[in-house]
């Protein structure tokens, strides 16, 4: 079941650097937000701030409020550990676990939480596989290590361990940055199909990709939300002149 | 202007290559040479060191045989020598050591590099490397006055009133003995592996953990199933070298140990180790027969010694994946 999220006030520091100020903003569901804007602009802080990631590093800190599913993220009595189940995440480079075969690498997170069913694991398995698209490439492989992937399958395995746990929101910071092209095509067709699923919240450095794939646009610049509407109205007629600068090439 | 400046830095860049080109043709194989000779004082080195041993031991060797390894007799009157009790009080103090060693290394190395508030970990850093450098001699001493008797009265005695039913355990707790030794040379080991096994584990990076992370991965869950299977190779090797250090200390063993050459199935029990009888009978051994002897438990050290960084190298070689690269769990 996907869900929707509403950021309030949020603010994010790292040590004494202010990263992102006061921004709001909601995720609609069953939606591609993208969140972009040039480098050092606070998206990937912004986006590791909606499954409380960005507090796992040292110095980091955060203030405002992020509610999803009637509850406030940052509420003192809320457990990170619990959030990160039902708010997934995939990285800017693929990350399976190299110790772990495919099979393993997408029962990871079912075996983590606990899951007591044993004999679903290899049915979820598959249809993580089958919705992140990689299930035919390796279903006669599937106790090889991950590590024997190319780099976009890796991408889709990451995926696919992150739907096992069924999140109801998908973050993915820049996923596709570390691919080629014809593997950032699969991945940008399998974030299509899957927001009937999920809801997503992707951060890119190409506009373009966001152009594709999002149904709603946030432009970050400076650690602010400059503007955010639906793709459409962004790409073509944006309100600030910031926003329109950016997306003509002007900076960034 | 600008058409100038580029004039000048393309005959820079010019004059930089030519000098390049004067410098492989000598300096490239000179150093190639010189890096080979090196590499080669090592081989030379071994060759040499195991050529000296194999030759003075020869009189051992041909006397003895190969029964020498686990013959228990070692009388230097009557001239009848085994190396048994000794490669025993070796090979089950070190292994003592590493049991006790290794987990506490580990323990403590998790804690430095992901639980440790980050103002702690450079001086606990710094304790554990200064551990290390104490001469083991001291160690010995402090062993001997401090560590033998604690061990004697807090772990030997209780042991035995618990325990004592177990061969392991039974006998009287004297104090000295094998597992006084091994327990004394854990601790020598600890700042080793400890200091290994963090560089290893804080060379995992972020973004498996914070892979496991996003799943729901717990803290106590990331390192164990993410930070522990990934840096396995690098912790057994730095658990190997803590053994190497193990099998090879002599000082601190002889204060410890108890130095009676037998082979007992308590551990409470005295025994005596291969480095410990070397040095101790070597300056009072006038027959050659004994020098000879004494010097083969060397070479049987030595063996013993690259018999089981063999073996790790093994272990290293099958957790890493073997022919097949990496290893595949399920």
């Amino acid at each position: 079941m996907a869900k929707d999220m509403l950021v309030q006030d949020l603010k994010a520091w790292y040590g004494t650097q202010q990263i992102l100020k006061n921004i709001n903003l909601k995720i609609e569901k069953n939606s591609v937000t993208a969140i972009i804007g040039p480098s050092g602009c606070g998206k990937s802080t912004f986006i590791r701030c909606l499954n409380r990631m960005h507090e796992v590093t040292p110095g980091a800190r955060v203030e405002g409020k992020v509610w999803f599913d009637g509850i406030n993220l940052y509420d003192p009595d809320v457990d990170p550990v619990q959030i990160r189940k039902r708010v997934g995440m995939v990285f800017q480079k693929p990350n399976p676990f190299p110790t772990m075969s495919i099979f393993e690498n997408v029962a990871a997170g079912l075996r983590l939480n606990g899951f007591k069913d044993k004999k679903r694991i290899p049915e979820i398995v598959e249809r993580s596989l089958r919705m992140a698209a990689l299930w035919d490439e390796v279903k006669d492989r599937l106790h090889e290590s991950g590590m024997s992937l190319s780099g976009g399958q890796q991408q889709r395995l990451c995926i696919a361990r992150s739907l096992a746990v069924e999140p109801e929101i998908l973050l993915m910071d820049e996923p596709a940055s570390a691919l080629d092209p014809i593997a950032t095509g699969h991945i940008e067709e399998l974030i299509v199909e899957l927001k009937d699923k999920v809801t997503i919240a992707i951060v890119t450095h190409n506009m373009q990709q966001a152009a594709r794939i999002a149904d709603y646009t946030a432009f970050f610049l400076h650690g602010e939300l400059v503007e955010y509407n639906q793709t459409e109205k962004i790409f073509t007629s944006p309100d600030d002149k910031r926003t329109e600068d950016y997306l003509s090439g002007r900076f960034g | 202007m600008k058409e100038k400046m580029e004039a000048v830095a393309e005959q820079k860049i010019a004059i930089d290559l030519y000098k390049n080109g004067q410098n492989r043709k000598v300096m490239e194989p000179l150093f190639r040479w010189t890096s080979l000779v090196f590499a080669g004082l090592i081989v030379l080195s071994l060759a040499a060191m195991i050529l000296v041993m194999v030759v003075e031991s020869w009189p051992s060797i041909t006397t003895f045989g190969i029964r020498f390894i686990w013959d228990t007799a070692w009388n230097p009157v009557t001239l009848e020598f085994g190396a048994l009790p000794y490669i025993y009080g070796t090979v089950v103090s070190s292994i003592i050591a590493i049991l006790v060693a290794t987990p506490i290394s580990i323990g403590c190395a998790l804690f430095l590099t992901e639980m440790a508030p980050s103002w702690i970990r450079a001086p606990i850093g710094f304790l554990i490397e200064l551990l290390a450098a104490i001469p083991s001699i001291l160690f010995g001493l402090w062993g001997l006055f401090v560590f033998m008797p604690f061990v004697r009265e807090y772990i030997q005695v209780p042991l035995n009133q618990f325990f004592g039913f177990i061969p392991l355990f039974a006998g009287e707790p004297r104090g000295l003995g094998m597992l006084s030794a091994g327990l004394l040379l854990a601790i020598m080991i600890i700042p080793i592996i400890t200091a290994l096994a963090r560089d290893v584990i804080s060379a995992v990076p972020s973004l498996q953990k914070e892979g496991a992370l996003a799943l729901g991965a717990t803290k106590w869950e990331v390192m164990r199933k993410v930070i522990l299977p990934y840096s396995r190779v690098g912790i057994l090797g730095a658990v190997m070298l803590g053994l190497g250090r193990a099998l090879g200390e002599t000082m601190a063993v002889i204060m410890i140990i108890g130095n009676r050459p037998e082979i007992n199935l308590s551990l409470l029990e005295p025994g005596q180790s291969m480095a410990g009888v070397i040095a101790t009978q070597f300056n009072e051994s006038i027959h050659s027969l004994h020098v000879s002897a004494l010097i083969e438990i060397g070479l049987l050290l030595f063996l013993v010694t690259f018999l089981l960084n063999v073996i790790a190298r093994f272990l290293i070689w099958k957790v890493s994946g073997g022919k097949n690269g990496v290893r595949v769990v399920q």
